[in-house]
């Protein structure tokens, strides 16, 4: 292996120890890489989800979700060479973009008889 | 499109631009989720379209130009406008520090944990990308229009039947004297 090419994965390396361990076997940017990242992003939209205790930040911790499932989804199409793929996340965009709609309405409404927005309050189903 | 397919040409260019988008959104993300700085939802807010906007930048980096204009055009302009909007009018205070439950806390991070663990061990099993042929596909406008009105015409139909639901529903939802 010559030179300059240790040297960059050297660097690419250290930029993010976390990938390094694919480095060695891949050089290139493959569908691994996308995937872990899409991970990484699904994992930090759960812990929102299941941590924080305002309605609101969970439901941006959903779109985070959303997110990483479209980034997985976008980086098979391009490594399959499949474009249905794509088609998939158009899709689930606007199912987003709807869902994010009714449920900010429902939390307005709810705001509008509870005068909270924290999970810890709304436990009147609770049992 | 052709000076963005030359830059995207080479690869040590591509590569390094993957790491830099990838540690953005995984950082914004971050920020989102637990901001040790502000409680704030509205730094949530913004922090969640610097996320939104450098995943578009990771959908350029594979190809999908259009659904990286859609990225942009119907997270980062509608769906964060409505949720600032949301925040605005409901008048939310920062979010005061509650005292964590310690048995929460640690079954959160334990759940959150063995879903990582369980998809990256998944994936080293697994290994999807060996054995694949160079990605040629380009997700341009012409494509996934050509793709999104002959294949798959009637889940598009479908959609804009959901779309219309959820409009009625929110003004329904929205009104005030609710019955």
């Amino acid at each position: 292996m010559e030179d300059g090419r240790w040297r960059r994965m050297r660097v690419v390396s250290i930029l993010h120890p976390l990938f390094s361990i694919f480095i060695v076997e891949n050089m290139n940017v493959g569908l691994e890489h996308y995937l872990v990242v899409s991970f990484l992003l699904f994992a930090l939209g759960l812990l929102g989800v299941v941590m924080r205790r305002n309605l609101l930040v969970i439901y941006m911790s959903l779109e985070l979700m959303l997110n990483a499932a479209n980034l997985a989804l976008v980086s098979f199409s391009r490594f399959n060479n499949q474009l249905d793929g794509q088609v998939l996340v158009f899709f689930i965009i606007t199912v987003a973009a709807a869902e994010v709609a009714v449920g900010l309405a429902l939390i307005v409404a709810l705001y509008r008889r509870r005068q909270t927005a924290h999970v810890e309050d709304l436990t009147s189903m609770k049992l | 499109m052709e000076a963005i397919n030359n830059l995207l040409g080479g690869s040590t260019v591509t590569d390094v631009l993957f790491y830099v988008f990838a540690a953005l959104t995984l950082l914004c993300g971050v920020l989102v989720v637990a901001n040790p700085f502000s409680r704030n939802p509205v730094t949530s807010a913004m922090f969640l379209v610097l996320t939104i906007i450098s995943m578009a930048g990771l959908f350029v980096l594979l190809h999908a130009f259009f659904l990286a204009a859609v990225q942009i055009i119907v997270y980062a302009g509608a769906v964060i406008v409505l949720f600032l909007f949301v925040i605005m009018l409901l008048d939310l205070k920062e979010e005061q520090r509650r005292k964590i439950k310690v048995f929460g806390l640690v079954g959160g991070l334990v759940s959150v944990g063995a879903v990582v663990a369980i998809s990256l061990k998944a994936l080293l099993t697994a290994n999807p990308g060996a054995n694949l042929p160079a990605p040629q596909l380009e997700g341009g406008t012409n494509a996934l229009g050509q793709l999104l009105f002959r294949q798959y015409v009637l889940p598009f139909e479908v959609v804009s039947v959901l779309l219309l639901v959820a409009m009625v529903g929110v003004i329904l939802l929205s009104k005030k004297d609710l019955k």
